[in-house]
């Protein structure tokens, strides 16, 4: 689905990258983790087309994807949240979904003038079935700038969904959340890969990661430190070193 | 009565002129280049039924085509830049334009009158509504029908998922890019719709005022296009036409009694407006 190939991404002096190589499967949940620092939010934004690499490529379903912008990347299968969640305030929740019509899909199905100027009657059933699964259908005329934190997260979340994604990156998707939200977007995790979506997970909170993840790389200084699956990380010697603090077993 | 159809005229006008900017503005964007296409607009409206003798309504259509056409070329290069470079970028191009007509001469024989721009002397004789007979209610009238078309259009938008991606792209590029949003074709568009309608606008103007130099086109003309959404709050086309009312119907005109005082107090009640208002007339109040 995704390989990374040394990629890299410098910023000035600083190698927030290094040559970072990587490689996710269809259908996984992939766990991205590493100390604050580590280059993870880099790499997504690498990937999303936020921030041109350094060096070194990105094949997505086998094709080079470097010269594509981020809209283009969208429209090609690769969606995202925000570690800062950003959605557009002075919207409402339904909006803020309209707005992210913009899947292979959608361009397939809606000529450019229904798509553009038509009403709103066209993408009410595909919306409607995307505040359902974030459980947002009550809010749906309320402003994103209105909602709690936690409905916010999940609004950012049925947006990128709104792109139909194959690979869907989630940068720190339970930062901020607290404990019984953290069981509700494993939940919504868990069942976005029973749908077939592969997911790139950004994320400090150990319960999450190791909880729903197949496989997992450690990220430091921008270099991959380790890779396995959850367990394998967690008996890690230079992982506990780098990450987990350290402590004897 | 004539007094009122003519401040009716200038309205309108104007109206469209902070039309074009609020369509931008809704991107984020701040142009002071719509008083150039709004000159672009009224040269060539002027000289189509001048010198080509065009009836009015396809030489309108010809303005609005060359204050798009425009638009959508200074689009490309200038909404690479943001924020207050973008304000130069436009202010210059508006200047250029300015200083393109102060230099332009294009007269032809008529008769026993040369008529056609001359620079600095400006485009004298526009005469297509007197020579037709019109009467000032009527081009009052006539200038209102863009008008009402032009909010039309940009009330449509609104109501559409293109105006919900323009308020997208105006509040957060970034999240707007994420979610597959074009940016540059986004922001072009809505440049390109603001130059068509600010063309229309110059080519009404051109005609009501039947005289047009390049003095009338200058930075002020330019700050009043982008005061007007601003004042009038970009939560709909009416506030626009609201702050239309409100800077010319009330402030310029109403304060004319007061002399010279008038500019000082222009400024003190925009100040006070804004204050009060802090997201325009129909924004939301203060501290919503």
């Amino acid at each position: 689905m995704l390989e990374l190939r040394s990629l890299a991404r410098h910023f000035g002096g600083v190698r927030a990258v290094d040559g970072l190589n990587l490689t996710v499967q269809d259908g996984q949940i992939f766990g991205l983790i590493g100390p604050n620092g580590s280059g993870k939010s880099t790499t997504v934004n690498v990937i999303a087309g936020l921030l041109p690499p350094t060096a070194g490529t990105i094949l997505f379903r086998g094709e080079d994807i470097g010269p594509l912008p981020t809209h283009r990347r969208l429209r090609a299968g690769i969606a995202r949240t925000f570690q800062n969640i950003r959605l557009f305030g002075q919207l409402s929740v339904w909006q803020n979904l309209w707005v992210a019509q913009n899947s292979a899909e959608d361009l397939a199905r809606r000529g450019f003038f229904t798509r553009w100027l038509g009403g709103q009657s066209g993408v009410r059933d595909e919306i409607a079935r995307l505040l359902e699964f974030s459980g947002l259908a009550h809010k749906q005329n309320e402003l994103a700038a209105n909602l709690a934190f936690g409905e916010q997260r999940r609004l950012e979340l049925a947006r990128a969904l709104a792109a139909r994604p194959k690979l869907l990156l989630l940068d720190e998707p339970a930062a901020g959340m607290n404990s019984e939200e953290v069981g509700q977007l494993r939940e919504r995790i868990l069942s976005l890969r029973g749908s077939g979506v592969t997911i790139l997970l950004v994320e400090h909170v150990m319960e999450l990661v190791m909880g729903v993840t197949d496989r997992i790389a450690v990220l430091n200084f921008g270099q991959k430190i380790a890779e396995g699956t959850p367990a394998e990380i967690q008996a890690h010697p230079a992982v506990r070193k780098a990450y987990l603090g350290g402590e004897a077993a | 009565m004539d007094f009122y159809f003519g401040l009716a005229q200038l309205i309108g006008v104007h109206t469209l002129l902070g039309l074009s900017a609020y369509i931008v503005l809704l991107t984020g964007q701040v142009s002071l280049a719509q008083a150039g296409f709004f000159a672009v607009g009224a040269y060539a409206a002027g000289m189509l039924t001048v010198l080509a003798g065009w009836h009015l309504v396809p030489a309108l259509g010809a303005s609005a085509l060359c204050g798009g056409a425009l638009a959508c070329a200074v689009g490309f290069p200038a909404l690479r830049v943001k924020g207050l470079m973008l304000v130069i970028a436009t202010l210059a191009f508006g200047e250029g334009v300015r200083l393109f007509f102060f230099n332009f001469d294009y007269q032809i024989a008529k008769g026993e009158l040369k008529v056609g721009p001359v620079g600095g002397e400006g485009f004298r004789q526009i005469r297509f509504f007197p020579e037709n007979g019109w009467e000032t209610w009527e081009v009052m009238l006539f200038i209102w029908v863009f008008v009402a078309g032009a909010m039309a259009l940009l009330w449509w938008f609104d109501r559409s998922r293109y105006g919900a991606v323009l308020r997208a792209v105006g509040e957060d590029e970034l999240a707007a890019q994420s979610v597959g949003i074009n940016l540059t074709a986004v922001k072009v568009s809505a440049m390109t719709v603001g130059g068509a309608i600010a063309g229309v606008g110059g080519g009404l103007y051109a005609h009501y005022t039947t005289h047009i130099e390049h003095a009338s086109f200058n930075i002020l003309l330019a700050t009043f296009a982008i005061a007007y959404p601003i004042v009038g709050g970009l939560r709909s086309v009416y506030g626009t036409l609201l702050a239309v009312i409100f800077v010319q119907g009330i402030l310029v005109e109403g304060l004319r009694f007061m002399g010279d005082w008038r500019n000082l107090l222009f400024g003190a009640l925009i100040v006070l407006a804004m204050n009060l208002r802090p997201s325009g007339i129909l924004g939301k109040g203060r501290h919503a």
